[in-house]
């Protein structure tokens, strides 16, 4: 398989969802079916007890989601299991592996380690939010041309934090590779400073050269 | 996890009231708090939300310290340009723990309260742990020990604390103010995690019905000759087998003043007075480093697996002095 036909497929998955998230978009005004069947399989709970769900309205991707939750479910979970955007992933589940990492006010964050309850007002932005309709996000495409994944599990986690991580540096911030945290001025991406700065996201194929690679380009398209 | 009531404190005295109730705790980035709920190691009936309150900043004062809000992020602490500057100790050991993801959510209070990561401690499998279950008995101190205690420990618990910015809160004589019903509380760093002794439930001297409000650091001597070493199994995002934060306030070629404390051997951050009196009058010679290197583990009880942190802190303390003489 050539590197065309590559895109042309990451294109149509890409197309598929587009119209999954239009579909949850639809449903954003009354609550997602899945909330629904949960809350309706435990009405004794909303009722009484610690822990009743609540209703949440969380804003991912620009768009309004509303959610009836209990306090204990995640950000993941409920992005996952609520609202029905599967692309950010569980993988370890206790801030251990970096599957799920989202953007939150525009900060990556660990999403299996913060409660969805936690997050009324903030902006959530997650994989499935960073292309525009007819592009992707330059770090998905350069993830894309430069094998930056083999089974793809650790990919949206990937992707967006390597998006948090590229805003942090343009805000000059340190990292533990950094030789002097004392000098001020613009933060030189180098090799280990983009490895160190990824350290948070784990890859169990090994797909590490082909991140460094792709987020070297990136850097080298918009200097 | 377990389910919860979950409330949302508005202003400091909301959540005081509130931690009246003893199954309650608060939540701030809930980086290690969730972590261990969803471990069965802490089973609240109620978190209060305390991300809302207004203790984010970070504040000079007239008298030089600098004041530090009890939710200023890891990250936004140690990217201050005022913390860059004038503390780079503290900047460099915030940026050696955890992964970025981690630090943006993690607050300043938060990290002064984890938990260790003793494997007896975080798995409920174990029957076995004094601090999880107090009587209970230690199972570390039979088990697998290679990440635990060589100083300070005692037949009740052999758990380490995981904290890098608290090694350097305490090598630059930081203040931890709380507040309770009654008013604030300060305490300085080298009184507020305590040793395990016969009470290892207890990390600090945090009591349950105080709120961490701020960290106050006095000017630092030491901005221009400092680092902080961490030595781990990986490296990145793993916790310090043995970390130095160390000090120096040089007078041309001689140590005027020092400080050395370590991570990852004590049940609290360990300061090395023995290690600093070496130093201090004394140029860095290797004569002096090799001396205070030894001070620094002087009463050092290894256990099965972890006899190799004796070596590994005494080399440690000695490459941390070298970096900082030459910063």
């Amino acid at each position: 398989m050539d590197r065309r036909s590559l895109s042309a497929e990451g294109a149509a998955r890409r197309r598929f969802l587009c119209g999954t998230g239009a579909l949850t978009t639809t449903l954003a005004h009354v609550p997602p079916l899945i909330a629904a069947d949960n809350n309706a399989s435990t009405p004794t709970r909303e009722a009484r007890g610690p822990g009743a769900p609540r209703h949440v309205r969380l804003d991912v991707n620009g768009y309004p989601y509303d959610v009836v939750v209990e306090p204990r479910v995640t950000l993941l979970d409920a992005l996952r299991e609520y609202i029905g955007l599967t692309g950010t992933k569980k993988g370890c589940d206790r801030g251990q592996c970096g599957a799920c990492t989202v953007l939150v006010n525009d900060r990556r964050i660990n999403a299996c380690l913060t409660l969805a309850i936690a997050h009324e007002g903030d902006r959530i932005r997650t994989v499935e939010g960073l292309a525009t309709a007819n592009a992707l996000h330059p770090v998905q495409a350069a993830f894309i041309a430069h094998d930056g994944f083999q089974c793809g599990y650790c990919t949206p986690g990937q992707i967006c934090s390597a998006v948090g991580m590229l805003d942090e540096a343009r805000r000059d911030t340190i990292s533990a590779v950094t030789r002097d945290v004392r000098r001020r001025g613009p933060v030189e991406l180098t090799d280990d400073e983009i490895r160190e700065r990824m350290s948070g996201n784990l890859c169990r194929c090994g797909a590490y050269v082909g991140i460094v690679d792709a987020l070297r380009e990136v850097l080298k398209k918009s200097a | 996890m377990r389910a919860f009531d979950y409330v949302r404190a508005e202003r400091v005295d909301d959540a005081i009231a509130a931690l009246a109730d003893p199954n309650a705790r608060c939540l701030a980035g809930g980086t290690n708090l969730l972590d261990l709920m969803k471990g069965y190691v802490e089973q609240p009936t109620r978190l209060v939300d305390i991300t809302r309150l207004p203790l984010a900043s970070i504040e000079p004062a007239a008298d030089g310290s600098l004041r530090i809000g009890a939710l200023v992020s890891n990250t936004d602490l140690a990217n201050a340009p005022i913390v860059r500057e004038r503390y780079p100790l503290l900047a460099q050991a915030l940026v050696s723990g955890a992964s970025p993801q981690l630090r943006n959510m993690a607050s300043v209070g938060g990290n002064l309260l984890q938990r260790t990561r003793c494997h007896y401690f975080v798995d409920v499998g174990f029957d076995m742990c004094n601090k999880r279950k107090p009587g209970s008995g230690c199972a570390a101190r039979e088990g697998s020990n290679r990440i635990h205690a060589i100083l300070g420990a005692s037949d009740h618990c052999i758990a380490v604390h995981p904290s890098d910015m608290c090694v350097a809160l305490a090598a630059l004589d930081a203040v931890v103010e709380a507040r309770n019903g009654a008013g604030v509380r300060r305490i300085p760093m080298s009184e507020f995690h305590r040793l395990p002794g016969t009470a290892p439930e207890r990390d600090t001297e945090l009591r349950h019905d105080e709120l961490i409000t701020a960290v106050i650091l006095p000017p630092s001597p030491f901005a221009d000759h400092s680092h902080y070493l961490k030595v781990r199994d990986r490296a990145s995002y793993e916790f310090a087998l043995v970390s130095v934060a160390a000090g120096l306030e040089m007078d041309g070629k001689r140590v005027r003043d020092a400080r050395i404390v370590l991570g990852g051997v004590a049940h609290r951050p360990w300061r090395a007075s023995g290690a600093e009196r070496a130093l201090v009058g004394h140029a860095l010679d290797d004569d002096t480093l090799a001396k205070a290197a030894l001070a620094a583990t002087e009463g050092a009880r290894p256990y099965r697996d972890n006899a190799f942190k004796v070596t590994l802190a005494q080399r440690a303390v000695a490459r941390a002095l070298r970096e900082a003489a030459s910063a």
